[in-house]
């Protein structure tokens, strides 16, 4: 009976049929609640530009072969370590930089932060390639854990570094670098607000979603290169990579690092967007946030594009955006909301590993 | 030469199997006397092993509809439906990977399923399963088993790190202790062990067969039936040759009959040939050549190709014909010299033999041949650009695919090698195999090469894309004069197009024969017998 709905739900995904009813099923909820649509829509789109970046992150990592990169937080901590670094030298306050225009001084301090959190990523994405070359076959667990550990690392640094601006540290004991820092004094919202403009009461944050559209065209751009083509190959049969001369564990090398990297400028992005940046366990799940977007998009442990994290990032955190206002007009006052956030995540994640055949991908 | 006044342990008879209306077996006899040491011959895909698996009830016969025929134990028609029912007859197999636990002593691993046990108060309320195990009784049923092969080993030592000789020994003592055992097969016992192992383990046959056990002993190795075989029965093709009494025929003979003259022309001989080869001018030269690839190992190889010649390479599967090719393109660890066109190869630089416009098409299509998620255009074209940076264009400093170029390119491919598909943007994986291995065909030829190694062509490919595959290499010989080396366990393949054809034995070149040689040659240097003489035809 529904035969001619069959080919086409098997192009899209069952999951995502579901995902993008139920995404549909909450803005009409919405709009039957008398909320103000055009506000959470604004939101969507926001979050969609805050988030992208981090979740582009898995595309390099899903074609050099590694998998769904769980360990993003190995970038996000290089991330956050350039945005310390630039509070720290107050450049967002710079009297020259000012002179010329605010917004200018908050770009150059965000910029500056994307610069050294990169060359910070490139240094730690290394290292962590070369370990995950070492543990092939089994990357996904590995990367879950490392991404952990590191956490639990940085929050022995977050109390050690020798940070000293005010606006970093604890106020009152004057040790160890505060749970949430506020950026309102450096370049909270830069992105957002550049060129930003408003259609009725839907906003659009111009600067954040060029630099989001921007960063994803270079990414596009790489993977046709000659390198980005031969790390698809070396993701996709290692053998057939061989066999054309490719060095298969550089290729992944370079897969994991870029991953981190545009964690790093991921975070940097969220943070900007978000108007903090969050330390200690701050970042712990966004590696599972991520991925789960992705997944939700189409990809899988195999194969991701660039369009997966379009369409994935948008849904999944349109869901969220919505979903908290609606979910709360239905009970009020209950956290409904974060019990569904983990139960999509997860189960999109479960899904997807359930589809993925293991291991090697020879039948 | 039926004698039907002998009795026999075992008689299969007009056996026939089908897989998928591919007739494997067609009316196959096998007669074992008890106490014989039987040798089952032929070349890989002559039946011997669809046989065994009739003789033991492997669930893969039936889950495919079974096989025709009668088979005899004693006298008596039985159905064999299932390995234990083979095992209840007294049949047994010694493996020919070994079926052994490593952290178990030699006395559990040949007790092990079998052990024998006394009551006690716990399983008198449990059951069977919770009896104590009588290690003492067990250890002597061992000591038993071991000293009738003549293996000097204490029963209780751990099976890990042991000889591989000794754990062939030990499947067998497990096998020997299974009371009641009347046949015991052999699956190519010797192709792991050393040649003094190998010694030992014929001896242990012998032995075996004194006590009245008949073996049928499955291998390639001409000098082993000779030594220790009574009789022999030969497939070729799934169909059945000839049993012969050892003593009534020689090494000639049989070699001749493994091989035979099958009559299947693949090749048109109206191409006109009019290449100049010569000696002087050597395409690859290998000079004490090793590659370690399981299963395929080459172990000191020297060959010289000349240029511009369709050279076959040849033999028995595990032999290392395949290890080769790999070896050259450095998929597997390779050591000793190779010169290309005169110019020495580094083999420890991965994508080195690429360089020197060598192009490789992998026996191992769906592994390693094809990315079979991405399309026919880009299967094509991802050789040559990352080798030749061809398929690329320049944009500033960036590198880029050149989508236009590739399109064009695959196009005329897809159209020269008449490669079936829906469009090149079709996944390679969705193809037939015979227009997958164009696919492969067709990237390494964008290379452009000067050497082209081609890894068994028409494996698993019917019958007119095998021809169309074969004419288009040997028209590409004679007109651009590329250098072909075709690798093949198909001996009418080599013979109906090389020039000359190397047949590798045992890791080592056995000879390099000429593709009208008589059949025994091509049979005694396949079966590791050749011995010598006229090795530069």
């Amino acid at each position: 009976m529904r035969n001619p709905l069959k080919p086409l739900v098997d192009k899209f995904g069952l999951p995502r049929v579901i995902i993008v009813s139920f995404f549909l099923l909450l803005v009409v909820a919405a709009g039957g609640f008398q909320m103000n649509l055009m506000q959470l829509l604004s939101d969507c789109v926001r979050r969609w530009g805050m988030f992208g970046i981090l979740a582009l992150a898995m595309v390099p990592a899903v074609q050099c072969g590694i998998g769904l990169n769980f360990g993003i937080s190995m970038g996000i901590v290089g991330g956050l370590l350039g945005g310390l670094i630039v509070i720290q030298l107050n450049v967002a306050q710079n009297p020259s930089l000012v002179a010329i225009s605010p917004l200018l001084a908050a770009w150059v301090a965000v910029l500056l932060a994307i610069l050294i959190g990169v060359v910070l990523a490139i240094g730690i994405g290394y290292l962590y390639g070369q370990l995950l070359n070492r543990v092939k076959g089994s990357e996904m667990t590995v990367t879950t854990y490392v991404g952990f550990s590191i956490i639990a690392f940085m929050n022995i640094l977050w109390m050690l570094l020798p940070f000293s601006n005010g606006e970093l540290i604890w106020p009152n004991a004057g040790k160890g670098l505060r749970n949430t820092i506020s950026l309102a004094a450096s370049f909270s919202g830069v992105m957002n607000n550049t060129l930003a403009f408003k259609i009725g009461a839907l906003t659009v944050p111009t600067g954040l979603l060029l630099f989001f559209f921007l960063i994803c065209f270079l990414i596009w751009l790489f993977m046709r290169s000659k390198t980005g083509i031969a790390m698809s190959a070396a993701g996709a049969n290692p053998m057939f990579a061989k066999a054309a001369g490719i060095n298969v564990n550089k290729m992944r090398l370079i897969g994991t690092t870029l991953s981190t990297v545009l964690a790093a400028v991921g975070i940097l992005v969220y943070a900007q967007g978000f108007g903090f940046m969050q330390l200690y366990n701050g970042p712990m799940m966004m590696g599972f946030t991520s991925v789960a977007a992705v997944l939700i998009g189409g990809a899988s442990p195999k194969r991701a594009s660039i369009t997966h994290v379009l369409i994935g990032t948008f849904l999944f955190q349109g869901i969220l955006a919505l979903g908290l206002p609606v979910a709360n007009q239905f009970i009020p006052e209950s956290n409904l909301s974060e019990v569904m956030r983990l139960i999509i995540s997860n189960g999109i994640i479960i899904y997807a590993l359930t589809q993925a055949k293991g291991g090697d991908s020879r039948e | 030469m039926e004698n039907t006044n002998e009795t026999y342990v075992l008689k299969m008879d007009n056996i026939a199997k089908e897989y998928s209306g591919n007739r494997v077996l067609k009316g196959v006899n096998l007669h074992i006397r008890p106490g014989e040491i039987h040798a089952l011959m032929g070349e890989n895909g002559a039946g011997k092993s669809t046989l065994m698996n009739i003789l033991f009830g492997m669930p893969v016969i039936h889950s495919t509809g079974g096989y025709e025929g009668t088979i005899q134990v004693d006298g008596q028609d039985v159905v064999i439906d299932t390995p234990l029912k083979a095992m209840e007859l007294g049949i047994g197999m010694v493996h020919q990977e070994f079926m052994l636990i490593p952290g178990f002593s030699v006395t559990e691993n040949i007790k092990v399923g079998r052990e024998i046990s006394t009551p006690n108060l716990v399983s008198r309320i449990f059951g069977r399963s919770m009896e104590s195990l009588d290690f003492e009784q067990m250890a002597k049923d061992a000591k038993k088993a071991l000293k009738t092969i003549g293996l000097q080993i204490e029963e209780y030592v751990k099976v890990a790190g042991l000889p591989v000789g000794y754990m062939q020994f030990i499947e067998i003592a497990r096998e020997l202790d299974k009371t009641g055992i009347k046949i015991l097969v052999f699956d190519e016992p010797t192709a792991v062990l050393t040649e003094s192992e190998a010694d030992r383990l014929l001896e242990a046959m012998r032995v075996i067969s004194s006590h009245g056990i008949a073996i049928i002993f499955i291998t390639h190795r001409l000098d082993e039936v000779m030594a220790v075989a009574d009789g022999m029965t030969i497939l070729r093709d799934g169909e059945f040759v000839a049993r012969k009494e050892i003593k009534d025929t020689n090494v000639v003979e049989i070699a001749e009959l493994m091989i035979g003259r099958k009559v299947e022309k693949l090749l048109d001989d109206d191409l006109p040939d009019n290449r100049v080869i010569s000696e002087d001018e050597i395409a690859v030269s290998l000079r004490d050549y090793r590659v370690e690839m399981p299963g395929e190992r080459v172990k000191g190889v020297d060959l010289d190709i000349r240029r511009g010649e369709i050279f076959g390479i040849g033999g028995l599967a595990g032999q290392g014909k395949l290890g080769i090719p790999n070896g050259i393109m450095g998929l597997y660890k390779a050591t000793g010299h190779v010169k290309i066109n005169g110019q020495e190869l580094n083999l420890d630089k991965l994508g080195d033999a690429l360089n020197h416009k060598v192009a490789f098409v992998s026996e191992d299509r769906r592994g390693v041949g094809l990315l079979l998620d991405e399309s026919i255009e880009q299967n094509i074209v991802f050789s040559a650009m990352q080798t030749n940076d061809k398929f690329l264009k320049k944009i500033a400093w960036m590198k880029l695919y050149d989508a236009a170029a590739a399109k064009v390119h695959a196009e005329q491919m897809v159209k020269t090698l008449d490669i079936r598909c829906t469009g090149i943007r079709q996944a390679a994986g969705r193809l037939s195999g015979g227009n997958q291995q164009k696919v492969c065909l067709a990237r390494a030829l964008t290379l452009e090469p000067e050497v082209l190694f081609v890894s068994e062509p028409t494996r698993g490919i019917d019958i007119g894309a095998k021809k169309l595959v074969l004419e288009y290499l040997a028209k590409l010989n004679r007109e651009t004069g590329m250098t072909v080396i075709i690798v093949s366990s198909e001996l009418v393949e080599l013979r109906s197009i090389s020039d000359r054809i190397a047949i590798v034995s045992d890791g080592k070149l056995a000879c390099i024969l000429k593709p009208d040689d008589s059949d025994a040659n091509f049979g005694l240097a396949m079966s590791g017998a050749w011995k010598g003489g006229e090795a530069n035809a």
